[in-house]
């Protein structure tokens, strides 16, 4: 196991009041796997992400928690030591590669910058290893895009710059939050397979932030699905696709458009909108949306697996009478 | 790039023969009474009325008129009948006082903006930040003439701590150069540096909310670093643009009050007393050298603007 969060919570004091954005998620990531943490927007998805890396640091934010990392825990780190962290033993590639990088610096810049702030390495050098990190993630010419600025690239090869940034020096863990929301669809393909493949080449651990579940099947090996700052349900990813236990994976699931069913006449989706994230329910937080709501759902859901009060036999029948939950698996391979 | 300047250098001259054009309209044209009247100054009498008309060609055609001017600027010959002086070289001599004047000032402004600007950014709603933020206030607040006239009072009268006014050449004494112009330097700056301040603060924080600062700090990068290289760097490109304007104005005349008050004898002092005196030549020429120096500097910030962000050399390049 190479990191395992804790209970994190991540409160932010707004004019508003107290918005819990993550309300004490848990999860492990073991070397070499991919975890996908899906969600729709607001469910506190990125800000758990970032707050693996110390992003959400601020005045008005309070973190708690525990984030263990390499023997330490990343919440009680300094920000010094946390900078040493950063970049160098857990990287991040972000959702609009457009924007994540600065306009006004060469890209091989920018990775010489980030080489040279962990380590005494002459210019030369750094930049020799930019030109091979570029050419690893398959931009084609290096030796002269290496000279070019942000606004040069496309989106995608944007994107590559960030993962070749992103492993410069080659960190055990890469968070991608949302790494190809941003890009239409064939290059979300290239992206998703060029971490695939560094995840199987080097080992690489991944943090996969998404909100796409056709993202989710391609390549990860575990999923953990959130919803209003916490972590509903956190499965394999053959548990997730047949046989999700929380009735809000199942709502996500259904909501999938499906090519081996006759096309609906509208999508499904899951009624209502998620709770406010200032004054969250005491009980289930899908309670208010969820079709198969009982007594028990005004109390504290579980910990231990699924956050849900059904009994396993019911959920299996409930989700077979709604008929449209889980990809039946002769169908999809 | 070559084309890209060639083109900005154009304009640049196509806008000069314009405010040439409108300057000439403006003393030359305008219906009041006969033009060679007001030209000729306080002390006309009919022979420097004749004499001012058949100079400036008064009876030719508006064309001739204008050719006629420009003529006697480019080359230097345009003179003031009241006190005879050649305007050309008055505006030459005063070029070193001003310069000293407003470059210096420039450099404490700018320094003193950046400085403020950054403290205020990464302190926002702190206590530092509303000193700062009273203060550049008040700075701006401040008339030039007030302030030049309440140093003038402390520093060199009650405190005796720099000399009293004037100008001493830098090649003459560099020293007395220098504690000569900082009450003036001081004075000029202060409202600018309030100015700018507030906008780099606010550039900043808008900055710091950016994505790429975001990745910057996920890079792993000092705070420092991050404040400098990227916040403050990318904060600058639209302070650079407003120093383009201001300093090109400051030369070009927006230095009066402070010349007046501290009695330098620059070309704003030149100006200035040729308000005072109804003397209409020196006041053409002084128009056409702000005029100047206000296009000119505004077409070196376009082409420096281009080295500050790269996007805007592509833009060039598309369009070319």
């Amino acid at each position: 196991m190479i990191l395992s969060v804790r209970d994190l919570a991540v409160r932010f004091a707004t004019d508003g009041g107290v918005v819990r954005a993550v309300d004490g998620v848990s999860f492990d990531l073991d070397e070499g796997e991919i975890l996908a943490i899906v969600g729709e927007s607001g469910s506190g998805k990125s800000v758990t992400a970032q707050t693996l890396l110390g992003l959400t640091r601020a005045p008005n934010a309070t973190i708690t928690g525990s984030v263990e990392f390499d023997g330490q825990d990343l919440i009680e780190l300094d920000d010094e030591r946390f900078r040493e962290i950063r970049g160098k033993r857990i990287a991040m590639i972000f959702q609009d590669p457009m924007t994540s990088l600065n306009p006004v610096y060469r890209v091989g810049h920018q990775i010489v910058e980030m080489i040279r702030a962990h380590g005494k390495v002459s210019k030369k050098d750094a930049q020799d290893k930019a030109v091979e990190l570029l050419r690893s993630v398959g931009i084609p010419n290096p030796e002269r895009r290496v000279q070019d600025y942000p606004h040069e690239f496309s989106g995608g090869m944007r994107q590559r710059v960030m993962i070749a940034m992103a492993l410069a020096l080659d960190p055990d863990v890469l968070i991608a939050d949302e790494p190809t929301t941003a890009l239409d669809v064939t290059v979300q393909a290239q992206i998703l397979r060029l971490l695939d493949q560094l995840n199987r080449e080097r080992g690489l651990a991944v943090v996969l932030i998404t909100h796409d579940l056709g993202v989710v099947a391609e390549i990860a090996d575990r999923v953990a699905v959130m919803y209003a700052g916490q972590i509903v349900e956190d499965a394999t990813l053959e548990d997730i696709f047949y046989d999700p236990q929380h009735p809000y994976t199942w709502g996500l699931l259904g909501s999938l458009p499906r090519l081996d069913q006759p096309r609906p006449a509208r999508l499904a989706q899951i009624a209502g909108s998620p709770p406010s994230l200032l004054n969250p329910p005491a009980g289930c937080r899908f309670a208010a949306r969820c079709p198969h709501e009982f007594d028990k759902c005004s109390q504290p859901p579980p910990l231990d697996g699924d956050r849900c009060w059904l009994d396993p036999a019911d959920k299996r029948r409930l989700r077979d009478v709604d008929g449209h939950i889980g990809l039946r698996k002769d169908v999809a391979s | 790039m070559l084309r890209f300047v060639a083109r900005r250098l154009t304009g640049m001259i196509a806008v000069l023969f314009a405010i040439s054009v409108i300057v000439f309209l403006i003393f030359n044209v305008i219906p009041n009474s006969n033009p060679a009247i007001r030209i000729a100054g306080k002390n006309a009498n009919p022979e420097l009325i004749a004499r001012v008309s058949a100079d400036l060609g008064l009876d030719q055609p508006l064309w001739v008129q204008y050719l006629t001017l420009m003529k006697k600027i480019f080359t230097g010959t345009l003179t003031s009948y009241a006190s005879a002086q050649n305007v050309t070289d008055q505006i030459w001599r005063g070029l070193p006082a001003t310069l000293s004047l407003t470059i210096g000032a420039a450099v404490l402004w700018m320094v003193l903006a950046v400085v403020f600007g950054y403290l205020s950014a990464i302190h926002s709603g702190r206590f530092t930040d509303r000193a700062l933020t009273i203060l550049s206030l008040v700075g701006i607040s401040m008339p030039v003439f007030w302030l030049a006239a309440i140093l003038l009072y402390f520093f060199t009268f009650k405190v005796q701590l720099f000399p009293t006014s004037s100008y001493v050449p830098l090649t003459t004494d560099p020293l007395r150069w220098a504690s000569h112009l900082i009450l003036p330097w001081l004075t000029l700056a202060v409202l600018y540096v309030g100015f700018y301040s507030r906008v780099l603060r606010s550039n900043m924080l808008d900055v710091m909310n950016e994505d790429y600062v975001r990745t910057a700090r996920a890079k792993g990068l000092p705070e420092r670093q991050v404040r400098i290289r990227h916040v403050l760097r990318n904060s600058m490109i639209p302070i650079v643009t407003l120093f383009g304007l201001d300093f090109g104005a400051v030369v070009g005349g927006g230095a009066i009050l402070t010349e007046t008050v501290f009695n330098i004898n620059g070309v704003g002092l030149y100006a200035g007393r040729a308000i005072g005196s109804l003397d209409l030549p020196p006041l053409v020429g002084v128009t056409i050298f702000g005029a100047f120096f206000i296009v000119f500097f505004n077409t070196v910030v376009d082409i420096l603007y281009a080295f500050l962000d790269p996007r805007i050399r592509l833009g060039e390049a598309a369009a070319a």
